[in-house]
């Protein structure tokens, strides 16, 4: 057994080694370090936020916390309407909603899944007050204090021990409705024995206090509560027992439970404001979409829905996406062979010229590969159109009479044509540089023993041209189904592909979450082919111009 | 690959048919942008030639357009943009990107498939999805950068823009510089830190000046990549930042102008200047390497 080795230092050689390797590898992650942080905040983080979204559905919880609550033993396939106490949760929360103005991006949100939703949700919104005035002005009636914010105030803050737990529920409540924070200081918190006697009204006064306080930044105890504390108040005075109550406006509690005030029917008057309360179809809605988290988005982009009988495809008029991926697919096939047709014979003719006659060829294939993406789509737009210059080519040639002028954009020709153009490059780039690795005398040596041109080019070029086929074919593939700037422009509605729906559900029609499922489906479908192409070619062979 | 001189008939034909083939697939290649350049001229405000063009009469020609471009404040105001944006953005991803390439070509790196993989994926990952991506979080950032930092509502448009092109941008960046350094003599830092140079000396007075080609061709990349892109900023920008692409994208959407045609042909002036410069770099960067030793 040898000595270990010792480093000039008198360490032990091994341990010497193993400390420069280290440093070396903490110097190269230190350069690293900031362009990966930088590429993980701006870019990587990014997408999983839009992973994230694609199956986030916290709306629906947030909007209707009571609602959902009380929808979830309900059964959704019956033929029963849900419970009364599901109209009144249904109401409060609507009525905060309203006052929110979260209640129509509800409705939207819901409207994706159920047409319809969006203006039931939208006029019931308005009709709130109307509901909460049943109580409100006959209590106002009884007393005119009631009428004033102070007389609630009195009541509801803590003039004891604070119900610090209702407060935080209703804190988080209005964080969540609003979207925004709610912890700032207020100044108010809930009596915890007023809470306990009058459990709905206190809550729905804490939620009112917190709103005004940390969204409208006024002192709740300078304004008047929202209506809806009264009906809340009226139903807790049927039940409240008020004999052991000596807190404030004790007086002014009884004079209003002797008067038997009456509640609002909820189920009811939600009824009356729109006939589709009384059917099921708004609540199956409700309660199907209730999850935080929702698979919904991607049953949306493959055209299919859930429903409260499991997944269901979507009505016959709005499948269009399966449609689309499918032509999305078909297209970018399409456009990858014409660019191997046009491509192999560049290729082939760059790989066999001299050097000096390749190179000046080979800027032709260049040009188009560095001149702007928009330049070389306005291009097509000039040379397609009906009063373009083909057509006037045409004309002017006389294949064509000038009245029967051929169409040529707007459709899916226009799109296929401008993205072969488009593409070309990054297929002859690949092939070209394959190519350029088969040595002719193979050819020369076929020919030879006796093969005709076509069996030498078939048998033994052909198969070693492959690689370079397969490796420009992913890549044109890859990069045409996400393409989306020159459809847009010469593909009118039947030229166009799945990122122009993307890109429509972001910036017009507001379904987000239906965007990013789609970007999702389509991230895995590209990571897929770069794998593939990975395994193929090696990423490390991707090279510019 | 001359025709021999014994060649039969069908192979003569096969010969010359296949030059016409290959002529008109060039001739399809470089046609539409060849097409877009004389149409810039055009003293109409027509998309095809008049018949005063054809006829070679200086009647059918003329400036406007060009003037429009210099003259109409929606693309000044996009012309503006671009050549802020673009440069700021390359000016990041190249000092990350050189940095970072440089850490990538040391032997020993750990993890380095992810990372390689990680700052690669921006080039990888379809525009319109990067979009959508960038479109959900840098809303997001804005509103925060705005409220939280009370930054001004101009300057953090522009700041989401150009981080949005600076990452994309990198890919190039690296894939141009770690090429380069691929040839890079190690020895010769050895060299300069055995005579005395700090690291920091070494790198910029021996590595730097070498890979100097590298860096440039890949900022050249970076640059046209900001400078052509428009998915992203459409999706990330708003209007005050609008580039020329952006610009050029909503008039061949919207209202068609011919001045797009101007734009067009100056822009294809640009590529080929940055085409040769490009071309003339990997040359010098190709002797560079050859001349040192190793």
């Amino acid at each position: 057994m040898a000595e270990a080795m010792l480093a000039a230092d008198g360490t032990p050689l091994k341990r010497s080694l193993a400390r420069a390797l280290r440093r070396q590898k903490l110097r190269a992650l230190a350069l690293i370090a900031p362009l990966l942080l930088f590429v993980l905040i701006t870019f990587i983080v990014p997408i999983a936020s839009m992973l994230f979204r694609s199956v986030e559905n916290e709306i629906v919880a947030n909007t209707l916390p009571y609602t959902v609550e009380a929808l979830a033993d309900w059964d959704a396939t019956g033929t029963d309407l849900p419970s009364d106490a599901t109209f009144e949760a249904m109401f409060y929360d609507m009525f905060i909603a309203a006052e929110a103005k979260r209640h129509t991006r509800l409705g939207t949100r819901l409207n994706y899944e159920t047409t319809g939703v969006s203006s039931l949700f939208r006029q019931s919104g308005r009709r709130m007050d109307d509901v909460a005035d049943i109580s409100y002005e006959p209590l106002e009636d009884l007393d005119k204090a009631w009428d004033d914010g102070a007389t609630w105030y009195a009541l509801f803050n803590a003039s004891g021990d604070a119900d610090q737990a209702l407060l935080s529920e209703q804190r988080g409540r209005v964080a969540r409705l609003s979207g925004s924070d709610a912890s700032a200081d207020i100044n108010f918190a809930p009596d915890a024995q007023a809470a306990a006697l009058l459990p709905l009204a206190a809550r729905e006064y804490t939620a009112w206090a917190v709103y005004v306080a940390t969204q409208d930044n006024r002192d709740p105890a300078e304004r008047d509560p929202w209506e809806a504390v009264a009906p809340a108040l009226v139903t807790d005075l049927q039940t409240a027992d008020l004999s052991g109550y000596s807190g404030p406006m004790a007086d002014m509690l009884r004079t209003a439970q002797q008067a038997n005030l009456t509640v609002p029917n909820f189920t009811r008057e939600f009824a009356d404001m729109d006939e589709d309360w009384a059917t099921l179809e708004p609540w199956q809605t409700i309660q199907t979409h209730a999850g935080t988290y929702t698979p919904g988005y991607f049953l949306n982009a493959i055209d299919a829905q859930k429903t409260p009988e499991g997944i269901a495809w979507q009505p016959e008029e709005k499948q269009i996406l399966l449609t689309l991926f499918g032509r999305t697919i078909w297209m970018s096939l399409l456009i990858t062979f014409s660019c191997i047709a046009l491509g192999y014979p560049i290729a082939w003719l760059l790989a066999n010229l001299p050097m000096r006659k390749a190179n000046v060829l080979l800027i032709l294939v260049l040009l188009p590969f560095w001149t702007s993406l928009l330049v070389r789509t306005s291009a097509w737009k000039v040379m397609l159109q009906q009063q373009g210059v083909i057509n006037d080519v045409l004309v002017w040639v006389g294949l064509v009479a000038d009245d029967g002028r051929l169409i040529m954009i707007n459709n899916q020709f226009g799109t296929i044509v401008a993205m072969t153009h488009i593409l070309l490059p990054f297929m002859i780039l690949p092939m070209y540089s394959v190519m350029q690795t088969i040595p002719p005398s193979y050819l020369r040596a076929a020919k030879s023993l006796g093969a005709t041109n076509w069996t030498a080019f078939w048998r033994v070029y052909f198969p070693q041209s492959v690689p370079g086929i397969g490796a420009g074919s992913i890549l044109v593939f890859i990069l045409s189904i996400g393409y989306y700037i020159t459809p847009e422009i010469v593909g009118g509605t039947k030229g166009v592909f799945i990122s122009n729906r993307i890109a429509y559900h972001i910036s017009s029609s507001l379904n987000w979450g239906l965007a990013a499922a789609l970007g999702t489906i389509l991230l895995a479908a590209v990571l897929v082919l770069y794998w593939a192409y990975d395994k193929i070619v090696g990423i490390d062979n991707v090279k510019l111009g | 690959m001359g025709l021999p001189p014994y060649a039969t008939l069908g192979q003569r034909i096969w010969y010359y048919s296949f030059r016409v083939i290959c002529g008109l697939i060039f001739f399809f290649l470089v046609a539409p942008i060849v097409v877009v350049m004389p149409l810039s001229f055009n003293a109409q405000d027509f998309f095809t030639f008049t018949p005063e063009m054809l006829r070679l009469d200086p009647e059918g020609y003329s400036l406007k357009h060009y003037r429009d471009f210099f003259t109409n404040p929606q693309w000044q105001l996009a012309l503006k943009n671009s050549l802020i944006i673009a440069p700021l953005a390359t000016i990041i991803s190249v000092s990350l990107g050189t940095l970072a390439a440089i850490g990538l070509s040391q032997s020993h790196v750990p993890f380095k498939g992810t990372i390689m993989a990680i700052l690669i994926s921006p080039m990888i990952v379809p525009l319109i999805i990067s979009a959508t991506g960038m479109f959900f979080f840098y809303a997001q950032l804005g509103n925060w950068m705005e409220s939280t930092l009370g930054l001004d509502k101009g300057f953090v448009g522009y700041v989401k823009v150009v981080l949005a092109h600076a990452v994309l941008g990198i890919p190039f960046v690296i894939i141009t510089v770690t090429a380069t350094l691929v040839g890079f003599d190690r020895s010769l830092t050895r060299a300069a830190a055995n005579m005395g140079a700090g690291p920091v000396t070494t790198f910029f007075r021996v590595q730097m000046p070498l890979i100097l080609p590298g860096v440039i061709s890949g900022g050249l990349f970076a640059f046209i990549t900001s400078f052509d892109e428009v998915v992203v900023v459409l999706f990330v920008g708003s209007a005050s930042q609008k580039t020329l692409p952006w610009q050029m994208f909503i008039g061949l959407r919207e209202q068609i102008s011919p001045t797009i045609l101007a734009v067009a042909t100056i822009l294809v002036v640009i590529s080929i200047a940055l085409l040769t410069t490009v071309e003339l770099l990997r040359r010098r960067s190709e002797r560079l390497r050859g001349m040192s030793p190793g």
